[in-house]
């Protein structure tokens, strides 16, 4: 998995659709985003991973909606507070990624690029694959799939 | 032309198919004049367009095909060797096109062979008169359509260079010298009538075509409805689905903002709109569904082609292809049933000879079957050939090492079975070119599950096997209820829904139902039956049980049954039925045992469609404790027999216990209504005088207040046993120490940590009713005997008064040996009731043991006790011939089972009396 997403990373310049969670700023490699929509109706779900929110319906599909915020364990945001969602696809599924809000798209080359600092919060670690320095913040990006990728072992003990 | 081109690979496709099974049909049934007409018409159809195409191959192929045909149509005989000759033909025309589709042109090569073969069986041994003036029809044909295209070809460039030179006159025309201009028009008009010559050449052609497209119109009745479909991509399909529900959403909030103006002159309008909404999505929903027969359509030709290879006679009998699918489901189970068709009559049908030599049938026949069944889809694959070898199959496992030997030893025939399902797994003494290579039967086995179903199989040596896929909700569309718990709405299957009932909280009026409590844990009666009832926002908050104090007074039940359980889900409100189209659950959300799948309803929410096999799981957890663990929840699917029992105070504060399916309520009753009749106490209860009888002797009836009562009863008498508070329903295994020196107790158990007598209710009923345990109804000529077989001491002494209240003479034995020896000893025994699961030799055992025996006891009714009904069960159940499976405490069906046998029973005794 790292091969395959260092490739992404080394090409000269890659854009990212940003996201805010709390103060952090986020990447998503623009070509695994699908859709940026304010997301409406959640059905929660009963029993479910605590990352889930639950369900909603884009545009006729059901989709699973995630919040980064519980997904890296930090604080939920406080109720009433404005909602943002990125629609990233998995193998023929769709997600939802809550976020607090959608920032630009920045085109960022390698020469900004820094490894995850090995002293950040193992949670965010797993699912970090580097951190761009950009005039006066942070830009973590994110691995989309190790984003995505809670709940298999627990799925593979049921199974 | 590219468009055109994949159309008719598509369309010939189809036909191919359709003419594969119309063929092997008319093999079989060759006088039938409309089957041929329908293959002549299909074959003439591809050969006519594979003309137009500009394929030379395919024409001529088809062409030499079809000629055969038209001698069929002509009353050639038809023979096996024919058939086959224009299967392969077909086959081949299937290979050029495969070819077309990949490369967009013809394969080079020739077919003279085939053309060859053909061509020599159409023209020798031409012994009916009738084949020769039929030839030069069929030649026609082609030449008709050849006609067509080539006038066709040559008008289209006609009528472009009259159009190119019509805009001439209009150019003279704009020019002003007039004289001129007249032969100039005269020309012009000639050069328009020019064109116009061979412009209507092609009309006599199309018209000589028509009679041909007629006379083939009106061979087949299949023509109307053809001209009626059209293709359509399933991309399409899905994306117009995706549109509707958009539309719905954006119709209900239009409905919304219309509803928030009163006058608003939009509300005609928009109910229009709200009903074409609702048609269009109902429209586009059943543009989704396809009837199974579609996958099947390749079957029979499939079955004639190994019958001819394998050298067997094989029918096979199709029943229920109208059954309608989801189209995904259909695509995946296309292959897998294919395969097991194939499997079947490879390795399940015996040879000819071998047949025979068991005295079956020479032909062999493999039936294939789809219907719905309870939320699910049911195709079964059953064929009557030698069955599965079950011992070479356990060898192989164990050579194989699929699992440690005594596994395998200990395993049940229909566990060991499933090992063909085993990735590698052949026993198939010589491996044949159709099967047998140990691939196939794993790969059908995922494919079926990937779409969340399940195979079981049922075999039996020398009688045949039978495969039953079941195809879950999944991916189809059903319908479902809707309710509404804490503020959530939930879709229950309404096949899994029985009945509704409306709870309020308890007032006077004795008309409506409440829910009561025992202990904490809520039930309702219905219809003389206690029906346990969970919470449907408990269950979501991932308790089965529901907690003290939470408020369940009122809301609607949803009466659920899943298999043999029953219970009641309690919910806020209910809506209204929809039918559904079950989306799977997340990947992510998958292990949550509650949920079936998701959904999106009409107005655009999201909602859960809740598992009744999942909330029935939980609900037998709950009775276990709060906390159910892992292990638990193990032993429950290891399928222990459990009891459950209504739990009570009853002398000295002791606890005491009876099994719930005993009781026929529970009565809380005002003290100061007990009369005393004979020293014996008494309350009118319904109607009638029910005796009171004490469950202890240190119980005393309480003067005042409300007394608690268990009430049992039996046809038209009732007994209300008197207890001091009624504690708790549990369901527990059972591990009873029987003690011996009381008869009023059966022995003492631990439930839910506590000491408990389980009570004999053997002793109380002749307490209550001094004839009751005695046979009471002496009117009867004789009483039946029966023999009890159960190796629980509980469930005899249980089952004892019961049945001899009912009126049959009991005798009991604790194993199958205790009971052959008792049917062979005692010639009165008229039937026996067994339970299946007992240590050392089963029920089964004993009724094969029966059955086997041969006289009275083969022919002797049997009604087996069993702790979980299962399919293996009633499949077993049903092939040695037992009367009934019982559920273990369904007291009243194993009376209705008996009384069933009794109503032929003494007509048989009166027989013998005369």
């Amino acid at each position: 998995m790292q091969a395959a997403n260092a490739n992404t990373v080394a090409t000269d310049t890659t854009d990212y659709v940003t996201v805010f969670v709390g103060e952090t700023m986020f990447g998503l490699t623009i070509d695994r985003v699908h859709d940026v929509f304010v997301p409406a109706g959640i059905t929660p779900v009963p029993l479910a991973p605590k990352e889930i929110v639950g369900l909603l319906n884009l545009r006729g599909r059901v989709v699973t909606a995630l919040c980064l915020r519980r997904r890296l364990g930090i604080p939920a945001r406080e109720a009433g507070a404005a909602e943002m969602a990125i629609g990233l696809e998995q193998a023929g599924e769709t997600f939802a990624l809550i976020v607090d809000g959608v920032g630009e798209v920045l085109k960022l080359g390698a020469d900004t690029q820094e490894p995850v600092p090995i002293n950040l919060d193992a949670r965010w670690r797993d699912i970090s694959l580097g951190v761009h320095r950009l005039d006066g913040r942070l830009l973590v990006i994110l691995d989309v799939d190790a984003l995505l990728a809670f709940g298999d072992a627990r799925d593979a003990q049921v199974a | 032309m590219d468009d055109l081109l994949r159309e008719f690979l598509v369309e010939s496709a189809e036909h191919l198919d359709t003419v594969d099974a119309e063929l092997v049909r008319f093999e079989q049934d060759p006088n039938n004049q409309q089957i041929l007409r329908n293959i002549f018409r299909l074959v003439h159809t591809i050969k006519g367009t594979c003309g137009f195409l500009g394929l030379p191959r395919l024409e001529a192929l088809a062409h030499a095909a079809e000629t055969l045909m038209g001698r069929f149509r002509d009353g050639y005989p038809v023979s096996g060797s024919s058939v086959t000759l224009i299967l392969a033909t077909l086959d081949r025309l299937k290979a050029i096109l495969a070819d077309l589709e990949a490369t967009g042109s013809e394969p080079a090569g020739g077919d003279s062979d085939l053309i060859d073969a053909l061509e020599q069986m159409s023209s020798e041994e031409a012994p009916a008169a009738a084949a020769p003036p039929s030839l030069p029809v069929l030649q026609a044909l082609p030449a008709i359509v050849e006609r067509e295209l080539k006038p066709g070809e040559v008008s289209l460039e006609d009528l472009e260079r009259a159009f190119m030179e019509a805009p001439g006159p209009d150019d003279f025309a704009s020019e002003p010298p007039a004289p001129v201009a007249v032969p100039k028009v005269e020309m012009a008009a000639a050069i328009a009538a020019e064109p116009a010559a061979p412009a209507r050449e092609p009309e006599p052609a199309a018209e000589r075509s028509a009679p041909s497209a007629s006379a083939a119109a009106e061979g087949g009745e299949g023509g109307v409805a053809k001209v009626q479909t059209i293709r359509v991509n399933v991309d399409t399909i899905e994306h117009l689905m995706t549109m509707v529900s958009e539309l719905v959403l954006t119709r209900n909030q239009l409905l919304e903002i219309a509803r928030r103006h009163e006058d608003s002159g939009y509300k005609v309008p928009l109910q229009r709109l709200s009903h074409v909404t609702a048609e269009l999505q109902e429209g586009v929903m059943k543009t989704r569904m396809q009837p199974i027969g579609n996958a099947w359509q390749k079957l029979p030709r499939v079955v004639r082609d190994l019958s001819a290879e394998l050298g067997k006679g094989i029918d096979l009998v199709m029943s229920g292809a109208e059954t309608e699918l989801d189209r995904q489901v259909l695509d995946v189970i296309k292959d897998p049933l294919t395969h097991m068709v194939r499997n079947s009559a490879d390795h399940g049908i015996e040879s000819t000879n071998e047949r025979i030599k068991a005295g079956k049938p020479a032909r062999g026949s493999i039936r294939l079957s789809a219907y719905h069944e309870g939320g699910t889809i049911t195709i079964e694959i059953a064929d009557d050939g030698k069955g599965l070898d079950l011992a070479a199959i356990r060898k192989k496992a164990i050579e194989r090492n699929f699992a440690p030997a005594a596994d395998i030893e200990r395993m049940t025939d229909a566990q060991v079975a499933k090992f063909i399902f085993h990735a590698g797994f052949s026993t198939a003494k010589a491996i044949t070119s159709v099967s047998g290579r140990g691939v196939g039967m794993d790969v059908v086995k995922t494919n079926i599950e990937t779409i969340g179903g399940v195979v079981d199989i049922a075999t039996e040596l020398g009688r045949g096997t039978t495969f039953t896929i079941k195809i879950p909700l999944t991916l189809a569309i059903v319908s479902a209820l809707i309710v509404k718990a804490n503020e959530q709405r939930y879709a229950v299957p309404q096949i899994a829904v029985l009945e509704l009932v409306r709870v309020d909280p308890k007032n006077d009026n004795k008309s409506t139902n409440t829910i009561e409590r025992i202990h904490g844990a809520p039930v309702l009666r219905l219809r003389e039956r206690l029906l346990p009832i969970v919470t449907l926002d408990g269950l979501m908050r991932g308790q089965a049980t529901v907690e003290e104090g939470e408020v369940v007074e009122s809301g609607f039940v949803v009466v659920a049954q899943v298999g043999r359980q029953r219970f009641g889900v309690l919910v806020d409100e209910v809506f209204h039925t929809e039918e559904i189209v079950v989306k799977p659950m997340s990947s992510k959300l998958r292990h949550i045992p509650l949920f079936a799948g998701n959904t999106i309803l009409g107005d655009g929410a999201v909602v859960l469609i809740v598992d009744p096999n999942g909330v029935a799981k939980l609900v037998g957890q709950s009775a276990q404790s709060g906390a159910a663990t892992e292990t638990e929840a193990e032993e429950i699917e290891a399928g222990d027999a459990k009891a459950t029992l209504l739990v009570f105070k009853g002398g000295a504060g002791g606890f005491k216990a009876v099994p719930l399916s005993l009781v026929t309520r529970l009565e809380e009753i005002d003290a100061s209504k007990i009369e005393h009749l004979g020293g014996r106490p008494l309350i009118q209860y319904r109607g009638r005088l029910m005796p009171l009888v004490p469950a202890d002797p240190g119980i005393t009836l309480r003067s005042e207040g409300n007394q608690a009562l268990v009430v049992f009863s039996d046809g038209d008498r009732a007994m209300g046993l008197v207890v001091d508070e009624i504690v708790d329903i549990v369901e527990e295994r059972l591990d009873i120490e029987i003690s011996a020196d009381r008869s009023d107790l059966i022995g003492s158990a631990v439930l839910r940590g506590r000491a408990t007598d389980i009570i004999n209710i053997a002793h109380f009923l002749p307490l209550a009713y001094d004839d009751w345990a005695r046979g009471p109804r002496k009117t009867t000529v004789k009483a039946p005997s029966l023999l009890l077989v159960d190796d629980s001491a509980f469930f005899r002494d249980m089952l004892t008064p019961v049945l001899k209240a009912a009126g049959y003479g009991v005798t009991i034995a604790a194993s199958a040996d205790e009971a052959l020896a008792a049917l062979k000893g005692n010639p009165g025994i008229d039937l026996v009731v067994s339970d299946l699961d007992m240590p050392g030799r089963s029920g089964f055992d004993l009724v094969a043991a029966m059955r086997g025996a041969g006289g009275r006891l083969a022919e002797m009714p049997v009604i087996a006790l069993t702790g979980t009904v299962g399919a293996d069960a009633i499949e077993q159940a049903r092939r040695l011939a037992i009367s009934d499976l019982v559920a273990k405490f369904d007291r009243s069906g194993l009376l209705a089972a008996l009384s069933e046998i009794g109503e032929a029973g003494p007509s048989g005794d009166a027989r013998a009396a005369a």
